[in-house]
């Protein structure tokens, strides 16, 4: 076995343990945790696979930004684990099962139908670019044939951030910030309100009675 | 023995399975469930780069770096709704979520 094989061992039998902690873990900050576990060594195996820059995208776009947030907000969250872990370990062995028959469909099929070894040495739409980097490869095609699916993207983006905010804005009902361009807009009449009150004489007697008293 | 594309391949399906079996546990916590979905779109990912490797075309990172993309608009508005949910319901159990049920 040599090196590149072991390496790819090595990384693949992490990231398989580190998915397992994921939907296994009983607190979910550490599944976050484990979970970004399996982002680094995902990130390592695309680094094998010669995807530099997805590689090094999936580590400063996913470990640095989605996991952030899902760890803000399961710490954000007051979760009570023990009702939620309720029916965890009876569900165990259908799920095992199921995830065992589907791991050893697929893998039956692929092994058997997939024994590519090497990188083809010229393929038609890398000819060219052969000698370039990566990043250089994927920008070329990117800001060329797939412009307007990029476009998409970055609209996808946007609404994602407009999004993302609106459902999680509150207003405070307690501020007592002021509004400076309502402050200029106002008019003489507006400053001030002069109401009519009727002198009650109910009202008057006791109030007057008690100051009364009040005095020696 | 080197490593083909099966390896990469089979190594996907696994932790598509994975993802599947955590989706099976945790039914009723909704921030394990989005986690086991970028899971998910994890191993999918492991399929295309693979891919794009061992056939020699960019198309497959291409589509990695969309789907990377979606997943983010995807986690950013699951996380805020998720938020949203919590603040009403004061809990993110997926079986008290019956209020449309009629």
């Amino acid at each position: 076995m040599d090196v590149k094989s072991a390496l790819f061992y090595m990384f693949a039998a992490v990231l398989l343990f580190a998915a397992f902690r994921v939907i296994t873990a009983r607190n979910p900050v550490h599944a976050a945790l484990f979970l970004v576990l399996a982002f680094f060594q995902a990130s390592a195996l695309w680094l094998m696979l010669q995807a530099e820059f997805l590689a090094i995208t999936l580590v400063l776009v996913y470990v640095g930004a989605v996991m952030v947030l899902f760890l803000f907000v399961v710490m954000m969250l007051d979760i009570n684990i023990d009702h939620m872990r309720k029916g965890f370990w009876k569900h165990f062995p259908l799920a095992a099962g199921l995830g065992t028959l589907v791991a050893l469909e697929m893998a039956a099929v692929l092994m058997g139908g997939f024994r590519i070894t090497e990188r083809p040495a010229v393929a038609g739409a890398l000819a060219a670019g052969a000698e370039l980097s990566n990043t250089k490869e994927l920008g070329k095609v990117l800001y060329t044939q797939y412009l307007y699916p990029l476009q998409a993207a970055a609209v996808i983006l946007l609404v994602a951030i407009i999004a993302a905010i609106a459902l999680t804005l509150r207003e405070r009902k307690d501020s007592k910030a002021i509004d400076a361009a309502d402050q200029i807009r106002v008019k003489p009449g507006e400053r001030v309100r002069l109401v009519k009150v009727k002198p009650s004489a109910q009202q008057a007697g006791p109030l007057a009675a008690a100051a009364e008293e009040s005095k020696p | 023995m080197t490593i083909t594309l099966g390896h990469y391949l089979s190594l996907g399906a696994m932790l598509f399975a994975l993802s599947v079996m955590g989706i099976f546990l945790n039914r009723k916590n909704l921030i394990v469930l989005l986690m086991a979905i970028e899971l998910m779109l994890l191993a999918v990912n492991m399929n295309f780069v693979a891919f794009s490797y061992y056939l020699g075309d960019m198309a497959g990172q291409i589509f990695v770096f969309f789907i990377l993309t979606v997943a983010a608009a995807e986690s950013a508005i699951g996380l805020a709704i998720l938020v949203l949910l919590f603040r009403n319901k004061s809990s993110i159990n997926v079986d008290e979520l019956n209020t449309l049920q009629g």
